[in-house]
């Protein structure tokens, strides 16, 4: 008997083939997604610059555009990563039947799963240099380090993604999102160093602020543009890697359990 | 071509599978040769579906043997999906983007080598009949026209097992019979075809065998024009009348062991042999008889 050939997991060709449908599919609304992304952060960027940095001036040793400005593209790739993560991939399996027609291909859960993560993923690695470049319109100074800045919006955006979708795994209706909204992800998007910086706040909730993934992309984005702390960055470049990591693997579960019956 | 299974596309051997209290399907048997087109026919709930599920592993059986192609599944499904092609029953179209878009994206899907993309977009297109509308987005297609993209989507790779599930629900008779010309001429290139489908005309002019499926098991497997003459014999007797009137020839040739089946306005009267009880239309058994006679008569 021949040894048949068999398929192995995550192959480039599946991952190819979830990600020319979703760039053939972005071809026709393109113009909304980007126009959300990038402009949310500039009025958060113009509203919290202007309107508090009337009030303040320096903030943990920062003029107050620059603290904002790196502040806000964590939250851009956070609100870019997660949110068209949850809609997408719901509407995708629950209305549009999307997923049945590419598992029916020669496409695992798991590839589809990650495909889907990495396409959102590079989508912000570039949204998240939108505040940036506007901050320095404002007078943020360039750096070498900002060229890092789509890397580690790549990172943090896969991680966001994958969690995302992990959310959309879990939920039963399209409704229920709004508890993950108000009861995780508007906390999140508040603690985490973006509008003001963590060490004002009691002990508890800066331990729950070094919890916060958005926390650790804050500091890491706010250091490349204004220099490297060695370990320090080293420690939030590793949490935000397990947490993409672990989001994908939750992702891919639970997509599992809502795809194979 | 060395395979387990030398004479069969899908062998599927007392597959169960259960969700929850609910058994949807309850130890299948099926065989599809090489070559040939097998219909799988029941009523809504028997089970199909999740049968053809099984067979792309987007439904893990609890008990059974399944082999596509002669992979084992669920270990080599996606070598098997690979060499498959695969309609759904729900339109599952990219609407935003254009009929020639749909079937790029699909060409990656099911790997097509780059040199041959063009060329077979080209031929789905022209099977289609759709070169004229490749640059129409799917949005502005006629149910038609998107049932046919959806088919020849699954071809793009010239796949050696199509399945179709339930490919002409929902569809004007014109546009059916247009789908059943498409389907026929796949057979007609030698592609094995496995095709759910409550339509009982479908079966009986595609067919090559039938299984007849209630409550997830085989009630009966054979072609069309055997099943016809082993369980509805070769003349129905039709009786027409008030409904009382129908009640009572029900009664009467229930008595005589003949089977009855209602038919909306009418009672048809199998198995009677030619013995003329009752005053009514005499008309050649089909399909619909056998399957309304096996698969009962309530609605469930």
């Amino acid at each position: 008997m021949a040894a048949k050939q068999r398929l192995g997991r995550l192959e480039p060709s599946a991952l190819l083939a979830v990600l020319v449908r979703e760039v053939v599919n972005f071809s026709s609304f393109w113009r909304s997604s980007t126009f959300s992304s990038t402009v949310d952060p500039t009025i958060y960027l113009l509203a919290f610059g202007f309107g508090f940095g009337s009030l303040v001036s320096q903030v943990a040793g920062y003029n107050y555009i620059e603290f904002i400005g790196t502040g806000i593209v964590a939250t851009t790739v956070m609100f870019a990563g997660v949110f068209p993560a949850m809609y997408s991939v719901f509407v995708k399996y629950q209305f549009q039947h999307t997923y049945d027609a590419i598992l029916a291909a020669p496409v695992d859960t798991e590839e589809l799963v990650t495909g889907e993560a990495i396409w959102i993923a590079t989508r912000v690695g570039i949204y998240g240099c939108v505040p940036v470049l506007v901050a320095m319109i404002f007078g943020l100074d360039p750096s070498w380090g900002m060229l890092l800045i789509p890397l580690i919006a790549w990172l943090a955006g896969s991680g966001w993604a994958a969690f995302g979708i992990f959310i959309a795994g879990r939920a039963k209706t399209i409704e229920s999102f709004a508890y993950w909204q108000s009861a995780l992800l508007t906390p999140l998007f508040l603690v985490a160093g973006t509008f003001f910086p963590l060490d004002q706040l009691p002990t508890w909730a800066q331990v729950l602020g070094n919890l916060n993934p958005l926390f650790h992309c804050v500091e890491l984005v706010r250091h490349a543009v204004f220099g490297f702390r060695g370990w320090v960055d080293l420690g939030h470049l590793a949490f935000l890697i397990v947490f993409a990591f672990i989001s994908w693997r939750l992702a891919i579960r639970y997509m599992e359990r809502k795809l194979i019956l | 071509m060395v395979r387990n299974s030398k004479s069969s596309a899908i062998k599927l051997r007392g597959i169960v599978k259960r969700f929850g209290s609910i058994t949807a399907v309850d130890g299948l048997d099926l065989d599809v040769p090489y070559g040939t087109c097998v219909g799988l026919l029941g009523p809504n709930g028997a089970g199909k579906s999740t049968t053809m599920k099984a067979l792309t592993a987007q439904v893990i059986t609890d008990k059974g043997k399944i082999e596509v192609l002669g992979y084992k599944l669920p270990e080599d499904s996606k070598q098997a999906r690979a060499e498959m092609g695969v309609v759904p029953q729900l339109d599952n179209l990219d609407t935003s983007l254009t009929v020639e878009q749909n079937l790029l994206v699909f060409s990656y899907l099911y790997r097509v080598p780059a040199s041959q993309r063009k060329a077979a977009i080209n031929r789905a297109l022209k099977i289609a009949n759709l070169t004229a509308r490749r640059h129409s987005k799917v949005d502005k297609l006629s149910g038609g026209m998107r049932r046919r993209l959806l088919i020849v989507r699954a071809l793009l790779h010239e796949p050696r097992l199509v399945l179709l599930d339930e490919p002409t629900v929902g569809l004007d008779p014109q546009v059916r019979q247009e789908l059943w010309a498409l389907i026929d001429r796949l057979r007609s290139e030698g592609v094995s075809i496995l095709m759910s489908t409550h339509y009982i005309e479908e079966a009986e002019r595609l067919c090559d065998s039938v299984t007849i499926m209630s409550h997830g098991k085989a009630v009966a497997i054979g072609s069309p024009k055997e099943l016809i003459r082993k369980h509805a014999g070769t003349e129905a007797i039709e009786v027409y009348g008030a409904p009382a009137r129908l009640t009572e020839v029900e009664a009467a040739a229930r008595k005589r062991g003949w089977s009855t089946r209602r038919t909306g306005t009418s009672i048809s009267i199998l198995h009677s042999k030619g013995k003329v009880a009752f005053e009514g239309e005499s008309r050649a058994t089909n399909l619909e008889d056998v399957f309304v006679l096996l698969t009962g008569e309530e609605i469930s």
